[in-house]
């Protein structure tokens, strides 16, 4: 009995769990949890190279251009949203309310429509209306 | 801890292939995780081909036909048919839910049955649930009450008393929900997971029972309790429509409101 015991497998688990919104939604705020706390060193370090002046500013500038930067910031924005949101959700589920599986189902899907509202508002106003580098409508016709 | 993989002696092979007969114009495709004790064999997955026109409605049909008429080593557990008895709870479709209770219907073409997730497997589908129930026993499931009752007297109950127990004494612990858990699947040595905690919750929130304060004490614990993180598949997958989730909800908000 003893060697079966130790010969017994391990059933499969997450190779055959089918994705869940519950889950997914899960370890997507555990995912831009730590993509947040990555950030906020960047933005630390951002933070010194502002006070440190133009050459450790630059090449600040120079990763921002790139559409690699950009694309880091946008995710960055979109994890913060995403965070939050979701926080939300979960201090409502501390306090006793939303669990019936449709008030789970259609919050989960209302964080991730807000979270990429959010993301897009931010940067309307952060590209278009600070900045003037782009030649969106926007800014068509307004002098830096 | 978390695993992505599985480790090397649970590695699934591929497996038999069972035609279905050519006459058969209604066919369903099944495929199984077997797994037997008596030769030195990884895990494979055997696939059956049932002609639904011979076959009951639901996926535990197909298993008992398989067993019938192709297969008479397929090994699962099974008894009530009908969801009452949580005999023959697996994954089918990549969700935990009963057998019996689950229509052939629902399936896509080709459908996957496989044992409760991350538990070890005694024989096909048949998961080994010894450490499931003793945590179930850890948790003291009787009544426990100091309080004497008048001689030949049951302990009465108000009809809104009562009405708390609702929703927590349905369940039938076939542990579709823990399995489902991944909280559980990576601490499940120390977690209780959604089916004990659910039961847990029932013989606190009995106004009958006295160890409300021991109950909580025994809960009030890291891991024990703390280590839902509301992920809540276990609310999406429970087959008899239970919230465990929100009953460690409630039991979570009684251990802060008890300390104000």
């Amino acid at each position: 009995m003893v060697s079966y015991v130790k010969k017994r497998p391990l059933s499969p688990h997450l190779q055959i769990y089918k994705p869940q919104i519950t889950s997914v939604l899960s370890i997507t705020h555990r995912m831009t949890g730590i993509a947040l706390a990555l950030g906020f060193v960047g933005i630390a370090f951002w933070l010194f190279a502002v006070i440190l002046g133009d050459e450790y500013y630059h090449p600040f500038l120079y990763f921002f251009s790139t559409s690699i930067g950009k694309l880091a910031l946008i995710g960055w924005t979109w994890a913060l949203f995403y965070h939050m949101c979701n926080g939300v959700r979960h201090l409502a589920w501390d306090a006793g309310y939303g669990f019936a599986l449709k008030t789970v189902t259609w919050s989960g899907w209302l964080v991730v429509a807000a979270s990429l509202i959010f993301t897009l508002v931010a940067w309307w106003f952060g590209a278009c209306c600070g900045c003037y580098s782009c030649h969106c409508p926007a800014t068509t016709g307004v002098t830096p | 801890m978390v695993e992505f993989t599985l480790p090397r002696n649970s590695k699934v092979q591929k497996g038999k292939h069972h035609a279905a007969a050519p006459t058969a114009t209604r066919v369903k495709t099944l495929q199984v995780y077997r797994w037997s004790p008596d030769d030195d064999q990884n895990p494979r997955v055997d696939t059956f081909q049932i002609d639904l026109d011979q076959c009951g409605p639901m996926v535990l049909d197909a298993l008992i036909k398989i067993k019938n008429e192709i297969d008479p080593t397929l090994t699962f557990r099974r008894s009530c048919r009908e969801g009452i008895c949580g005999s023959c709870a697996m994954n089918i479709d990549g969700t935990n839910t009963l057998a019996c209770l689950k229509p052939l219907d629902e399936l896509p073409d080709t459908g996957k049955v496989y044992p409760l997730p991350h538990m070890d497997v005694v024989k096909d589908l048949v998961p080994d649930l010894t450490h499931a129930y003793a945590q179930y026993a850890s948790i003291k499931p009787w009544l426990q009450s100091e309080s004497p009752t008048e001689k030949g007297q049951e302990r009465l109950q108000s009809v809104e008393d009562r009405a708390q127990l609702d929703g927590k004494w349905e369940c039938i612990l076939c542990f579709s929900c823990t399995t489902s858990c991944p909280s559980y699947w990576w601490s499940g040595e120390k977690y209780l997971g959604p089916a004990v905690l659910l039961q847990a919750s029932r013989w606190i929130s009995d106004s009958r029972d006295d160890a409300t304060g021991e109950r909580l004490d025994d809960l009030e614990d890291p891991f024990r309790l703390f280590r839902c993180h509301t992920i809540m598949n276990c609310t999406k997958t429970c087959p008899k429509g239970l919230n465990p989730a929100e009953a460690i909800g409630e039991i979570k908000r009684k251990m802060v409101e008890r300390r104000t």
